[in-house]
């Protein structure tokens, strides 16, 4: 008990975020998340199959806006993001700290590069057309180009041990690109992730471009993985191999593109393949001649 | 129209715009313009070494807006110097993400300063505010923009997978559009890691002298971009500074060729972007209204003083007399002026010498037996202007047809085939750009195909997007600024 005096601080209950908003679960769960030594952190909202599929529908009703924006309005609005990051440093540093239980310079790192990741991938929202597009030279009298564009709404079961700079770079690519995304967070360190969407939610990203559910990969993922309207899924965060694997079989119901899972190295340079991942490329052809 | 019009003169004539509008004038109040500059060297304003100076005004007014110093060639090399310590000590040893950060920030400081860059522009250049305001200025954060998100991806543009800057830049812009011409110079340059002198026309020094403020703003590190304020002689001796590894150069076809000479037997590399006297091309199917808009666009943009200015009409037979009735039409609405009012469609030309050249070549066309037409134009009593003007039954030997007016002054031409068309549109030395107007998608690309310039505009003109590589063919120039081909200039091979 508090000795007689100090002040007993406010516990909070985190909601979800979905189409925007900050629902709480459907099912009236929460759960309990702890520090990386045990101690109580906050409650966190459980997510239920209803709460995925309602942020799917968040999801592809903002698929259509978000994908017809221009490549450099989605570059400034993921770039928004990152100065917002910035803005919020100190209360990222310390639940990547306590979440991970890291030296508060580790701490601090992590949230400098997953910074740095958002400003890198919202470099290449105008850039990626031009690094994997084409114009083909077809033997015959046509203007034959190849363009990248987004998959849809995907479905990604973020990092379970890097809660912010892993999250980072999974949601980055698959929305600078233009894709929205349904991202079951880390289960036991989801409050960065919580945080996240409290940034996305004043930033300039519209409603539905990112949904998160806090709660179990192993309960809410199998329901999205068989879900007929969504496009893709990232199951980069799935530790367990045999769930990949049935998730991985599920998704091929409606052929979703998969992106297994494996092991990374967060702070290194990520290259392009994740952008590469959760595009489709359309080839146009079209006569030449008077 | 600006104040010192006549007025009641509109009542008089009888092709005069439509409607009276307010005078709707953007406030100055948000500018500051010192008295005098120094020049930008190693992240300070300082004097010349000489203290020579030279005025610069507002073409609208003759308004002297500030004193602005003239750099020698002891100056230059002072600013080479800064930038070649900046290169060896910072800029190329940082990081690209590093570097990215910093262009990301004076996109950003752009962003937040618009309005006052676009007064500025207006007042210094004479264009009028409506496009400082909708395209110069939001175009210069987009490209630095662009190019900030190239910095640290440089080993994904395909030129090798260890891209190195070259160095320092030397760099000598135009007056047209003073501040766009600096960033699509200075943002490749610093995203690839060079450093840069940049020289700014004589005429239009004070936008880049407030880049140079914001570049201080950024704590972007000292010396990595110069800025040397001068004229001629000033940009001789960027162009040929011995430390000077790349030199980039906007203007005319004259001084481009007289670089190329000047750099000729060195190891310097060199990007031009020259005149142009580009064809815009009217088939009997284009939507006649788009093409008129598109038409007046190409030449009467920024007064006519674009390098791809759409200076030939090549407008097809069965329909010439159709466009140009409409054309006319559309010609006594525009509505010249004060470049500060928001209304304002056509501004001041930039200097009483392009004033001079342009009434010349003009006077050339009427001597030589085109026919001249302007709308009813009350023109200011002060500053420099010169109505939009079209000249008809212009043949591809006259001087009109073949020389950069640089000036809003349009030759129609006529053809009948699309073949000959092209040879048309293709007989000039330029090459910069085209425009197609047909409704006919395989007839643009046919068309694409056959016109020797480096943009072909279809069914629009004067489009520019820093994702976009613009650049000549044939004495219009060489090297591409913009999109990923833009950093190849600032690459070493």
């Amino acid at each position: 008990m508090p000795s007689s005096g100090e002040r007993i601080e406010v516990r909070k209950t985190y909601k979800l975020y979905i189409g925007g908003a900050f629902p709480r679960s459907e099912s009236g769960r929460s759960y309990e998340v702890h520090d990386s030594k045990g101690r109580f952190l906050a409650n966190a909202a459980q997510a239920s199959r209803k709460d995925a599929r309602d942020a799917d529908v968040a999801a592809r009703k903002a698929f259509g806006g978000w994908s017809a924006k221009t490549a450099y309005n989605r570059g400034q609005v993921v770039y928004r993001v990152a100065e917002l990051l910035e803005g919020r440093r100190i209360q990222f540093v310390d639940e990547v700290q306590r979440g991970e239980g890291l030296s508060r310079r580790q701490a601090e790192r992590v949230v400098d590069l997953s910074v740095d990741r958002l400003v890198w991938y919202a470099g290449w929202a105008d850039k990626v057309a031009q690094v994997v597009g084409s114009a083909n030279p077809v033997a015959g009298p046509y203007f034959n180009f190849s363009l990248p564009e987004p998959t849809g709404a995907v479905a990604m079961v973020a990092p379970e041990d890097s809660s912010l700079l892993g999250l980072v770079s999974v949601l980055a690519p698959a929305v600078v690109t233009g894709n929205t995304v349904v991202v079951v967070t880390s289960y036991s360190r989801p409050l960065p992730a919580i945080t996240l969407s409290e940034v996305l939610a004043t930033s300039d990203v519209p409603g539905g471009v990112v949904n998160m559910l806090t709660g179990s990969a192993a309960e809410i993922a199998p329901w999205l993985a068989s879900h007929m309207d969504v496009n893709a899924i990232d199951l980069t965060g799935v530790e367990d191999a045999e769930l990949a694997r049935a998730l991985e079989e599920s998704a091929a119901q409606n052929l979703k593109r998969v992106r297994r899972p494996g092991p990374v190295d967060w702070a290194a340079e990520p290259g392009i393949d994740r952008l590469a991942s959760f595009l489709e490329t359309k080839t146009v052809w079209h006569p030449i001649g008077i | 129209m600006a104040d010192d019009t006549v007025v009641g003169s509109a009542a008089t004539s009888t092709t005069r715009a439509m409607f009276d509008y307010a005078p709707a004038p953007e406030s100055r109040s948000v500018v500051d313009i010192a008295s005098s500059y120094g020049l930008f060297i190693d992240g300070e304003f300082t004097d010349p070494v000489d203290g020579r100076s030279f005025k610069t005004i507002s073409p609208a007014s003759e308004e002297v807006l500030a004193e602005v110093s003239e750099a020698s060639e002891r100056d230059v090399d002072l600013a080479v110097r800064a930038a070649r310590n900046a290169h060896t000590k910072v800029w190329s040893k940082m990081s690209g993400r590093e570097r990215s950060k910093y262009l990301f920030r004076i996109a950003r400081i752009i962003q937040e300063r618009s309005r006052e860059l676009a007064v500025l522009e207006s007042l210094d250049n004479g264009k009028p505010i409506r496009e400082s305001r909708d395209v110069d200025v939001p175009l210069v954060a987009a490209y630095f923009f662009y190019y900030a998100g190239w910095a640290d991806k440089l080993q994904y543009a395909g030129f090798g997978p260890d891209p190195r800057p070259l160095g320092v830049a030397g760099q000598v812009i135009p007056w047209n559009f003073p501040l766009l011409m600096l960033a699509w110079k200075i943002a490749p340059a610093l995203a690839a890691g060079n450093t840069v002198v940049l020289k700014p026309a004589e005429t239009t020094p004070l936008t880049s002298l407030l880049f140079a403020e914001i570049c201080q703003q950024a704590d972007l590190p000292p010396g990595v971009v110069n800025i040397v304020t001068g004229a001629g002689e000033t940009g001789r001796a960027v162009v040929a500074h011995p430390d000077v590894d790349k030199v980039a150069f906007t203007g005319s076809t004259d001084v481009g060729r007289s670089i190329a000479q000047t750099v000729a037997g060195t190891t310097k590399s060199v990007t031009l972007e020259l005149g142009g006297k580009a064809a815009n091309i009217v088939f009997d199917d284009a939507p006649v209204d788009q093409a008129v808009e598109g038409i007046v666009n190409g030449i009467f943009f920024n007064q006519g003083h674009v390098c791809c200015a759409g200076s030939r009409l090549l407008v097809q037979e069965s329909v010439a007399q159709d466009v140009l009735d409409r054309l006319k039409r559309r010609m006594a609405t525009l509505r010249l002026g004060d470049p500060l009012d928001k209304n304002t469609d056509i501004g001041a030309i930039n200097s009483a010498e392009q004033l001079a050249k342009i009434r010349s070549l003009s006077d050339v066309g009427e001597a030589e037996g085109a026919g001249r037409w302007s709308p009813a134009c009350d023109l200011p009593q002060h500053g420099f202007w010169f109505p939009p003007t079209i000249f008809t039954g212009v043949s591809q030997a006259h001087r009109i047809a073949r020389e950069e007016i640089f000036g809003p002054v349009l030759s129609v031409i006529t053809f009948r085939t699309p073949a000959e068309a092209v040879e048309k549109a293709n007989n000039t030395p330029f090459g910069l750009s085209a425009g197609v107007w047909t409704d006919k998608g395989s007839r643009i690309l046919w068309m694409a195909d056959r016109l020797r310039a480096g943009v072909v505009w279809a069914n629009t003109f004067n489009k520019f997007d820093p994702t976009s590589p613009f650049g000549g063919y044939k004495e219009s120039g060489y090297g591409r600024e913009g999109g990923r081909h833009g950093l190849e200039a600032y690459l070493a091979k």
